[in-house]
């Protein structure tokens, strides 16, 4: 499941580079002639790992396993800029940490390590394999493999998994940072309380555990992507009589090959081998490394310095900083050891699909044709951050059909043609105003190519802009601020929870999901088509039917021109040498996986 | 007192065979202080006299060049931020030793020993974060390797000597916790802790009122009789010249106009300036009807001193000398009788006359 | 005396009140009046589409629906008599001084500030004597010869070093001696764990924040000396016959440095309210770090945390250099 990476209420990637950020970027930037004097001496640079051997390539991770090894021992370390949300596997929303927590919390269902979308395959993880559907995709059941085992030794039911479920999507008062799928789709999830406050015995009735290795789950809907569901870390077992509530987090009870040797809050995770792990119930993790280390609040320099040296890994699989990006891409030796790959993100501008003039499809087009995408792609930072995009759908999410349907020359914009449909909507000029996020700047800078193309069409937009932590829940998520304001356009980005189109469109395209704030759908597309077609491919059993279908949304979309797609996000991820099994995964937005990360340092 | 240098003449390489008879003897001493606004020349050729046991009282203006001559004797110019700066020249002879070319270590090694000095202002002139007690312990162990207990028993005993009442108690107090002249009687406890042949008063007594003026007049007086010091007293106070000094210095714009035995400058003054200075002094037996005779205009500027006799813009008499021989040629110390010398253009039965008809009956 | 810290305490207390009161208007009060609700408030500490029950259950358990004054009488409670949790399956009891816990991850902030706080006064304290050292010492040479090559060469160095942000002497710092050369730590360790360790991580750190303050320090200095050199007293030392080096020092610095520790109280207070561009650059996890964390994820709790404490050690330095001025100079006089 995809991390939660766009949505403006957590710190996301560029959020990292909060306004001191920048400044260190500055800095780090005027100090960059020392560092490349510097760099001559330096041996580390020579693109070759400490034994000698070269890189294995610009882009080798995304196609297959980089330095695959069944080497065990040593510390696998790694450094994060931020603090996560929580460890808590029923705390998190995050992308890295849904891969993290997999070393110490198996979900019922899991992503195989693969290389690019190879990895967005499905497999049974606690379960021994995958969902069973009946009544139509209303209810799903599974199995739990035998000799499961806590790092306590204590057996592992399919109660601890229901409890676990119960806990992170109904118990929002305490445990309020994860999803809450499972509430939205399982029968009666309005009314449960949690077991926090509903100390009842049986829980929720529609979550049924008839032995203790079956966990059945009855949805008020026929929803045929569960499975992706029960891959989130909030299926993974907690054991209830271990709950402490949001001090769950400071003792946690590992399901997974590795288990806390300590917590400490906002600074350090250190993790060794969970004695009481079984390889035989475990067909996915190796248990490689003695030992893992989470340095968290980590200069992003620093990271980036650790990375070229081989020493840590990159806990956010953000990809490095534009200094960095700057050494890195320019520098032949090192660009065989980058992995430049799609994040499973759509970069797009929002066009108000309410707001006069823009309810008319015309005056819509002609903003689809009057927007010059390569002064975006630069004002993004380059080919190296987004391909030029065309369509909903990135292209690492199943759905994607390529199409171009407002083709311009070299994607550079069309003004006269853009004039074509202001006349045809009954316009000669348009006067809007348009949103960004002020604590990102590659977005602000995205924004002001966007007016500067829209000028030479006779629209003329306005740049606002607004804090991220605020942008949905106080301004363009607000559709009534939004109509007051005259805000037509909206800087938006979108990375779905699982890599399928239902977790992607759902939320931005769906009229049922316009809320009154916090709202996602800042296009307030209310297509009938478009929200009939998303119903039922949720409940369409076959997935190459399913997938047309979002196709079609996505094509639907696309001629409504409810929003103007820009660039497909693409990370620069540094491969750091002196790791094994690195393989970058679309399941995870281009992250390595980290099940079995080893390395080669004693 | 014998004038010895009235040239201004450079003087050269001093040798021992130079060394005077005087205990201290002054030599054509010039103190001058580059500016940015040009040389400042505080004493310009100044050269006196004085045995163990007198009282010399330096007498003029503020700027005149009083403090800085003290100031020279001591040593004080060279050291600090500014001291490379200073341009000195002449001699000064302390017992038959050289101070302005002598190694500098020595100069101080004399200091608060041989030569020591009242401060004007006894509250901004002692440390204000140390005890008195302990300030004049340092005065003392500076020069004498004792332990700190045998300094303080000194410490006392100079409190003591000082009319300091209840010394055990009072060596502990700060210096803001005393009187002005409370303070002033440590000041000199300080001074003399380490019985100095040469004791140099700068306006010791300005900062305080009359009455307490007078006890430390006494003080000083009493104790140079006790330890047999000479004393350099700078004033631009004559009543205070009257009541201690054995001889006078009256010195304008860094150089010395008249100088001779107390008597004869208070009966006979030879100079107009002395005339102006003996005319601003109050006394209490004048008559309180006469009105004060203060010396117009300002005191010379030391970067442009008036050429000829630097007086003359200010003097009444300017012109009674033939030709503009006061505004071009600069009068030398000419002796009058026996001791007393005075630097004036003006003929001496002009003076005479001028003193007897028209100053001296308003005084 | 007594009766002065008891007065000096009273007054604290008050302050401290305001300056709480104030940080909670700033980022609670203004909002509100700008047209914020408590809903919309409660929804960014959630995660995404929340339902309206997740909202007002979010909501009423930070307690974001009572009125403000309520708010903020709960906060000032919890300090002083602690509060009960309810956040899992039992209740948990927060002792006094209780700072609440924050709104986005619900840990409790007093032990937060409690482990942050030795990596703070680490930085601080380190720093503070590097610069004291350093920056006292250069103003007194450059005093002591004002306009020579050391005073100009030194002087041109300290206005780079105020000028010059952390950002970059810090970066440059971590380049040099982390990356390019690293012979200093990178990871903090306790004092009490491996003292040499402790210093060879916070070296770079001190410098760079040191290199910031002794260029103040240095002109504080200079200017005090230059200023005191000058003084009566001075006159009276060298009159004394003693050497010159005791006339600097005794003398001279004695009463120089007195102002110095008002201005260094104050500082060094300041900074243990948390450094915080330093503790970023660094990655020290300090109280700094902690209240940058807050102000991104508009988490008041550790907000309010941090600067109550930074106002209380400002005041605490204040009191104390008042307690030092009049120990150091005999003429002050508490009342």
């Amino acid at each position: 499941m995809r991390p939660w990476r766009e949505f403006g209420k957590f710190p996301l990637m560029e959020e990292k580079q909060t306004i001191m950020r920048r400044s260190a970027l500055a800095a780090v930037a005027a100090i960059g002639s020392v560092s490349l004097l510097l760099a001559g001496c330096s041996k580390a640079d020579d693109g070759k790992t400490d034994d000698g051997t070269k890189a294995a390539g610009a882009n080798a991770a995304t196609k297959g396993v980089v330095n695959a090894s069944t080497q065990a021992g040593g510390t696998v370390t790694y450094e994060y800029s931020d603090v996560p949300d929580s460890f808590d596997p029923g705390n998190t929303y995050y992308g890295y940490m849904f891969n993290f927590s997999r070393l110490y919390a198996r979900p019922l269902m899991t992503f195989k390590p693969g290389p690019g979308e190879k990895g967005n395959e499905l497999v049974p993880d606690l379960a021994e394999s995958a969902g069973v559907p009946s009544d139509g995709g209303k209810t799903w059941t599974y199995k739990l493999r035998s000799g499961l085992k806590y790092q306590d030794g204590t057996a592992i039911t399919s109660k601890d998994v229901k409890y676990a479920v119960e806990r992170s999507n109904f118990a929002r008062d305490v445990l309020s940072l994860g999803p809450n799928y499972f509430q939205q789709f399982l029968d009666g999830g309005d009314k449960y309380k949690g077991p926090y406050k509903d100390k009842s015995a049986g829980g929720l009735a529609s979550i049924q555990t008839p032995d203790d290795t079956t966990i059945v789950f009855k949805l008020n809907r026929a929803f045929q992507e569960f499975d992706y569901l029960a891959a989130q870390p909030q299926t993974a077992p907690v054991p209830q009589s271990k709950d402490k509530g949001i001090d769950y987090v400071k003792n946690i009870v590992s399901s997974g090959s590795y288990q806390f040797q300590s917590y400490d809050e906002g600074k350090q995770v250190v993790l060794v081998r969970n004695k009481n792990w079984d390889a035989a119930t475990d067909p996915l993790r190796k248990q490689y490394p003695d030992k893992i280390v989470v340095n968290l609040k980590v200069n992003a320099e620093t990271i980036d310095q650790d990375v070229q040296a081989g020493n840590a890994i990159d806990l956010g699989g953000t990809g490095v900083q534009a200094a960095t990006q700057a050494d890195v891409v320019n520098n032949a030796d090192k660009k065989a050891s980058t992995d430049n790959t799609y994040g499973g993100r759509l970069v797009y501008m929002a066009i108000n699909t309410k707001l006069k003039p823009f309810d008319n499809v015309e005056c819509r087009k002609a903003v689809q044709y009057a927007i010059d995408k390569v002064s975006v792609q630069t004002a993004e930072g380059g080919p190296i951050r987004g391909d030029i995009a065309t369509t909903v759908l990135p292209p690492d999410i199943p759905g994607y059909q390529k199409a171009d349907l407002y083709a311009t020359d070299g994607s550079k914009g069309d003004p006269a043609k853009a004039k074509e449909h202001l006349k045809a909507c009954g316009q000669t000029t348009i006067n809007t105003n348009i949103t960004a996020r002020s604590d990102r700047p590659a977005e602000i800078d995205a924004a002001t190519a966007i007016i500067n193309s829209l000028k030479t069409a006779g629209i003329n937009a306005t740049l606002k802009q607004f804090p991220s932590g605020k942008y949905f829940t106080d301004y363009a998520g607000v559709p009534k601020w939004d109509a007051d304001n005259n805000v037509g356009l909206m800087m938006m980005q979108w990375g779905a929870d699982w890599p399928a189109g239902f977790g992607f469109l759902q939320q931005i395209l769906n009229g049922s999901a316009i809320g009154a704030s916090g709202n996602t759908n800042l296009s307030q597309f209310d297509d009938k088509e478009v929200n009939d077609l998303l119903g039922k491919a949720i409940g369409t059993e076959d997935q190459a039917t399913r997938e047309g279908m979002y196709a079609e949304v996505d094509a639907k979309t696309m001629d409504a021109a409810a929003l103007v797609p820009l660039t497909y996000f693409k990370v620069l991820l540094y491969r750091p040498a002196n790791f094994t099994n690195l393989v970058s995964t679309a399941a995870f937005s281009g992250q390595y996986d980290y099940l079995n990360i080893g390395t080669t340092k004693k | 007192m014998t004038e010895l240098s009235k040239t201004g003449a450079a003087v050269g390489e001093p040798s021992p065979s130079d060394a005077p008879s005087a205990f201290l003897e002054v030599r054509d001493l010039k103190v001058h202080f580059p500016t940015d606004d040009g040389l400042v020349k505080s004493v310009d050729g100044l050269s006196f006299q004085l045995e163990k046991g007198k009282t010399l009282s330096i007498v003029g203006e503020s700027g005149s060049g009083k403090s800085v001559t003290s100031l020279a004797i001591m040593g004080l110019h060279r050291l600090g931020a500014r001291g490379k700066n200073v341009q000195m020249s002449g001699e000064i002879w302390l017992d038959g030793k050289e101070l302005v070319g002598a190694d500098p270590d020595e100069v101080r090694k004399l200091r608060g020993r041989e030569m020591a000095m009242i401060f004007q202002d006894p509250l901004s002139a002692m440390h204000p974060y140390y005890r008195i007690g302990n300030q004049i312990v340092e005065a003392y162990r500076v020069h004498h390797d004792v332990s700190k207990k045998v300094a303080r028993t000194r410490a006392i005993e100079m409190l003591d000597r000082v009319g300091i009442p209840e010394p055990g108690k009072r060596v502990d107090s700060y210096p803001h916790e005393f009187s002005g002249g409370m303070r002033q009687r440590a000041m000199i406890a300080m001074a003399l802790v380490n019985n100095p042949e040469l004791l140099i008063a700068d306006e010791p007594t300005t900062a305080l009122d009359v009455t307490v003026q007078a006890q430390i007049l006494d003080l000083i007086r009493d104790l140079q009789k006790e330890f047999g010091s000479a004393v350099v007293l700078i004033t631009h106070d004559l009543g205070v010249v009257a009541e201690i000094a054995d001889d006078v210095l009256v010195m304008y714009g860094g150089r010395c106009v008249e100088r001779g035995p107390v008597d004869e400058i208070f009966e006979q003054p030879q100079h107009p300036y002395t005339w102006g200075l003996l005319g601003s002094m109050p006394r209490i037996d004048r008559e309180t009807s006469d009105r004060l005779i203060p010396v117009k205009g300002q005191p010379p500027s030391l970067i442009n001193v008036p050429s000829g006799c630097a007086f003359h813009p200010r003097c009444p008499y300017a012109d009674i000398p033939k030709g503009d021989v006061t505004r071009t040629v600069r009068p030398e110390l000419q002796q009058v009788d026996g001791g007393h010398f005075s630097a004036c253009h003006l003929s001496q039965e002009d003076r005479t006359r001028i003193w007897t008809e028209e100053i001296a009956p308003k005084l | 005396m007594i009766s002065y810290i008891l007065r000096r305490t009273f007054a604290a207390v008050i302050l401290l009140l305001v300056v709480t009161a104030v940080t909670f208007a700033i980022f609670f009060l203004l909002p509100r009046l700008a047209g914020q609700t408590a809903d919309q408030l409660a929804q960014q500490y959630i995660g995404k589409s929340p339902s309206a029950a997740d909202i007002a259950a979010v909501k009423s358990n930070l307690g974001l629906d009572d009125p403000l004054y309520l708010q903020y009488w709960h906060f000032i409670k919890g300090i002083v008599s602690g509060a009960t949790y309810d956040l899992g399956p039992t209740t948990t009891q927060c002792n006094a001084p209780c700072f609440g816990y924050s709104f986005k991850t619900h840990v409790e902030v007093w032990p937060q500030l409690t482990s942050r706080l030795p990596v703070t006064i680490s930085l601080a304290a380190g720093a503070a004597v590097m610069w004291l050292v350093s920056g006292v010492a250069i103003g007194v040479i450059s005093a002591l010869k004002p306009g020579s090559f050391f005073d100009r060469s030194f002087m041109g160095v300290a206005l780079a070093g105020v000028s010059l942000p952390m950002f970059f002497t810090g970066n440059l710092a971590l380049l040099l001696f982390t990356y390019q050369w690293p012979i200093f730590g990178r990871t903090y360790v306790p004092f009490t764990e491996n003292p040499a360790q402790w210093a060879n991580t916070l070296f770079p750190a001190w410098c760079s924040l040191a290199l910031l303050y002794s260029a103040i320090y240095a002109r504080l200095t200079r200017s005090g000396m230059l200023e005191t050199m000058n003084e009566d007293f001075i006159r009276t030392a060298r009159a004394k016959g003693l050497r010159e080096r005791k006339v600097v020092v005794r003398h001279g610095l004695r009463a120089a440095l007195t102002p110095i520790i008002t201005v260094f109280g104050m500082d060094l207070g300041l900074l243990l309210g948390g450094a915080l561009i330093t503790e970023t650059v660094f990655s020290l996890h300090g109280v700094g770090e902690y209240a940058v964390q807050g102000i991104k994820d508009n988490d008041l709790p550790p907000i309010l945390g941090v600067t109550l404490l930074a106002a209380l050690f400002v005041v605490v330095a204040n009191l104390l250099v008042d307690l030092l001025y009049a120990a150091a100079d005999p003429r002050v006089r508490l009342s």
